[in-house]
C-alpha cells in the first residue's frame, strides 16, 4: 500500500470492531470444549466415604484401601516403630507438620487420631507413585544401614518415615497426606469424612 | 508421453499444480550431490510415520480404551491387546510393528538430529527447519507417551501417572491443570479415553502439519550438506547449482537403499526381538494397571530415558520453588533448548569436518554424557556404577554438562579453530 493513499477511516474501525466481536465469539464457543475436559459430575460424585474394619490388623501390619480410586494406608505401628519417630525428628524435613498434609487433629507426632493407627493416602507428594513399605529396619531393608523403618517410592527415591513425613533433600516435598477420617466403633474407620461435620 | 497422456496432464495442470509440485519438489529440486548415509534418516523417518499411522488405522478397529474390568476381572483395554495379539488375523503383526515403530521412529529422528548437529543443518538460513524439527520431536513425545497408556499396563498406568504430575508442580495452575488433563482426580477411564482421541486423532494431524512444513521450508532453502557450504552461491548457466543433483532420481534411488537397510534390521526386531529386551515394551507392561500398587522399579521406554535423568536430577529446592518445580523445569528446559542452537552456535564455519577441537571434544563428550543419561534413566535412583560408583551424581554431573553444553556454546564456538571451509562441495 502507497503511504500517500488514504486510508478510510470508518471502514478501518468497522473492521476492527467485527474482528473483536469475531474473537468474542470464538473464544465463547470455546467454553464447552474446554469445560469437557474438566471431571465429568460422575467422577466428582465417586468420593463416597469408605468404611474399613482394622480388628484383625495385628501390630505391625498394614493394610490397603481404595479411596477416590486412590490407595490408602492403614498402618497399625509397634511400640517400635513408634520409637523411631524420635530418632527422624532431625532428619525429615516437616517434624511437626506444620504444612497442611493432614486434618488439623492429626497434627500430632504420629500425625494420627490414635498414635498406633497410621492412616495415610499411599501416594508419594512428588510425582504420585505407591511407595513400598520398608518396615525393616536396618541393612535387611535394603534402603540403608541405619534404615530405621519406613517407606521408600520407587520411582524416584524420595523416604517417609513411619508417621510419613518426608525426609529432607528428596525429591517430594511434602509428609505423605493424611485423609480426614474418624473412628465411627472402636475397630471402624471411616475414610472420607471428618469427626467435625 | 503420449499426446492422448499429455492431454491429460494439461486437463489436470490447468486445474491443480500436479507438474509443477512435482517438479519442484522431486525432479527439479536439487539436493547437494554430496550426501553421505547421515542423510537417510529424514526420508526414513517419513516411511516410519506412514508405517505408525496405516498399523494405527488396523489396530483401532479391535482396541478398545475402556478402564472398566470385565467379566474376568481385567481392564477391557488391557483385554482388547491381548486380543488383538492372540485372536485377531494378523493381529500380532501389526501390534508388534506399530510398538517397535514407537522405538525406531525415535531411533531415525535422533540420529536425524545428531546430523544436523555434525554438519551444521540448522544455521542460517535453515532456523525454521529446525524449529519446525524440534516441535515435531515435541509432538512425537507426547504422541509416544499418550499412546503408551493405551494398554493399560502397569507401567501405562504409573508412567502417565507421574507425568501428568509433573504439571502439578507448575506453581498457581498446576494442580488444576494436572486435573484437566486427567479428566479426573486419579489416572482413570477419562483420562485413557482422551489420551486415545489425541493418540489417534489430535496429535497426528498436528504432526503431520509440522512434517509438511518441515519439508517445505526444507525445499525453499535446499538442504544443507556434509561440507556445510551453500550449493547455491554457485550455479551453472542453466541456473542449477554446479553441486546440485535432482532428488528424483538420483536421491530416491539412494533412499529405497537406505529403506532396505532399515527394514532388514526393523524386521529382525519386529520378528525376533518385539520387545527390545525391555526396552521397547516394559515387562510390567504385560501386567494389568492397578491403582493401588506401584511397580518395584518404573522407569519410562529408553527414548524418554535421558530427559527423565534430567528431572531426577534436581533434588533441591531453590528460590523457595519444590525440588519437583526444577525437576520439570530442567526436562522441559532440556528438550526447549535445543530449538535455540541456530542461534547459540557462532562458529565461522557449520560441518564437524572444518570445526576445531573445542567442539569435536564438547560433542563427544555430550554424545556420551547424552547416552549415559538415557542408562541411568532406565536404572533406579540408587543404581551405582559396578555397585560401587553412585549413579544419582553422575546423572546430575552429566545434567549440568548437558545445560552448559548448550549455553556456554556461544563462547567456545566462536574461539574455536576453524579450518578454512572451500567454495565447493568435496565431493
Amino acid at each position: 500500500m502507497s503511504v500517500d493513499q488514504k486510508m478510510d477511516g470508518s471502514r478501518r474501525q468497522l473492521l476492527l470492531v467485527t474482528s473483536a466481536a469475531g474473537g468474542v465469539a470464538v473464544a465463547a464457543a470455546a467454553v464447552p470444549f474446554v469445560a469437557s475436559l474438566t471431571p465429568s459430575e460422575r467422577a466428582k460424585a465417586a468420593g463416597a466415604p469408605v468404611e474399613v474394619d482394622i480388628s484383625k490388623l495385628a501390630p505391625g501390619q498394614m493394610m490397603t484401601v481404595e479411596w477416590r480410586g486412590k490407595p490408602v494406608w492403614i498402618i497399625n505401628r509397634t511400640k517400635e516403630m513408634l520409637d523411631s519417630l524420635k530418632k527422624t525428628e532431625s532428619e525429615v524435613s516437616d517434624p511437626n507438620s506444620e504444612k497442611p498434609m493432614q486434618p488439623e487433629y492429626a497434627k500430632n507426632e504420629g500425625r494420627s487420631i490414635k498414635p498406633e493407627i497410621l492412616v495415610a493416602v499411599g501416594i508419594c507428594t512428588h510425582l504420585g507413585c505407591s511407595p513400598s513399605d520398608k518396615f525393616k529396619t536396618g541393612a535387611e531393608s535394603g534402603v540403608s544401614n541405619d534404615w530405621p523403618g519406613g517407606f521408600l517410592c520407587p520411582c524416584h527415591g524420595s523416604t517417609f518415615d513411619m508417621a510419613g513425613r518426608v525426609y529432607k533433600n528428596k525429591p517430594a516435598p511434602d509428609n505423605l497426606e493424611i485423609p480426614p477420617h474418624k473412628y465411627v466403633a472402636d475397630t471402624k474407620i471411616l475414610i472420607g469424612e471428618d469427626g467435625k461435620a | 508421453m503420449t499426446t492422448k497422456a499429455q492431454a491429460v496432464m494439461d486437463w489436470i495442470d490447468a486445474r491443480f499444480p500436479l507438474t509443477s509440485t512435482y517438479k519442484a519438489h522431486l525432479s527439479e529440486y536439487y539436493a547437494p550431490k554430496n550426501f553421505n548415509f547421515w542423510y537417510f534418516f529424514g526420508s526414513l523417518a517419513l516411511l516410519v510415520l506412514v508405517l505408525q499411522i496405516v498399523t494405527g488405522i488396523f489396530l483401532v478397529m479391535h482396541y478398545k480404551p475402556d478402564a472398566s474390568l470385565n467379566a474376568s476381572g481385567v481392564p477391557v483395554a488391557f483385554a482388547s491387546v491381548e486380543y488383538i495379539m492372540r485372536d485377531v488375523p494378523g493381529g500380532w503383526i501389526i501390534r508388534y510393528l506399530h510398538s517397535t515403530g514407537a522405538s525406531a521412529f525415535f531411533v531415525v529422528v535422533y540420529l536425524h538430529m545428531f546430523r544436523g548437529i555434525l554438519y551444521g543443518s540448522y544455521r542460517k538460513p535453515r532456523e525454521l527447519i529446525w524449529i519446525f524439527g524440534t516441535l515435531i520431536f515435541l509432538a512425537l513425545m507426547a504422541e509416544a507417551f499418550m499412546g503408551y497408556l493405551l494398554p493399560w499396563g502397569q507401567m501405562s498406568f504409573w508412567g502417565a501417572q507421574v507425568i501428568v504430575n509433573l504439571f502439578s508442580a507448575i506453581p498457581v495452575i498446576g494442580p488444576d491443570l494436572s486435573v484437566v488433563i486427567r479428566g479426573d482426580f486419579v489416572v482413570s477411564d477419562a483420562t485413557l479415553n482422551r489420551f486415545f482421541s489425541f493418540h489417534v486423532i489430535a496429535v497426528p494431524l498436528v504432526l503431520i502439519g509440522l512434517v509438511a512444513a518441515h519439508i517445505v521450508a526444507l525445499h525453499e532453502v535446499g538442504s544443507n550438506n556434509p561440507d556445510g557450504v551453500e550449493i547455491k552461491k554457485k550455479k551453472g548457466a542453466d541456473g542449477h547449482p554446479l553441486d546440485g543433483i535432482p532428488f528424483h532420481p538420483y536421491y530416491t534411488v539412494k533412499d529405497i537403499v537406505g529403506v532396505v537397510g532399515f527394514l532388514i534390521v526393523f524386521s529382525f526386531i519386529v520378528f525376533f526381538a518385539p520387545e527390545g529386551g525391555g526396552y521397547f515394551l516394559e515387562y510390567n507392561n504385560f501386567i494389568p494397571a492397578d491403582p493401588l500398587k506401584t511397580p518395584p522399579h518404573i522407569a519410562p521406554v529408553w527414548y524418554f530415558t535421558p530427559f527423565y535423568s534430567l528431572l531426577r536430577a534436581m533434588v533441591w529446592p531453590l528460590f523457595g520453588l519444590d525440588a519437583k518445580f526444577w525437576g520439570v523445569v530442567a526436562m522441559g528446559g532440556g528438550v526447549v533448548i535445543i530449538a535455540f542452537l541456530p542461534w547459540l552456535d557462532r562458529s565461522p564455519a557449520k560441518s564437524i569436518r572444518y570445526r576445531g577441537p573445542i567442539f569435536k571434544t564438547l560433542l563427544t563428550i555430550f554424545i556420551i554424557g547424552f547416552a549415559i543419561l538415557g542408562f541411568l534413566g532406565t536404572k533406579p535412583p540408587s543404581y551405582a556404577f559396578f555397585g560401587v560408583i553412585p549413579g544419582a551424581p553422575v546423572a546430575q554431573l552429566f545434567s549440568l554438562y548437558y545445560f552448559l553444553f548448550f549455553l556456554t556454546m556461544p563462547v567456545w564456538s566462536k574461539i574455536d579453530k576453524c579450518k578454512p571451509v572451500p567454495d565447493r562441495v568435496t565431493g
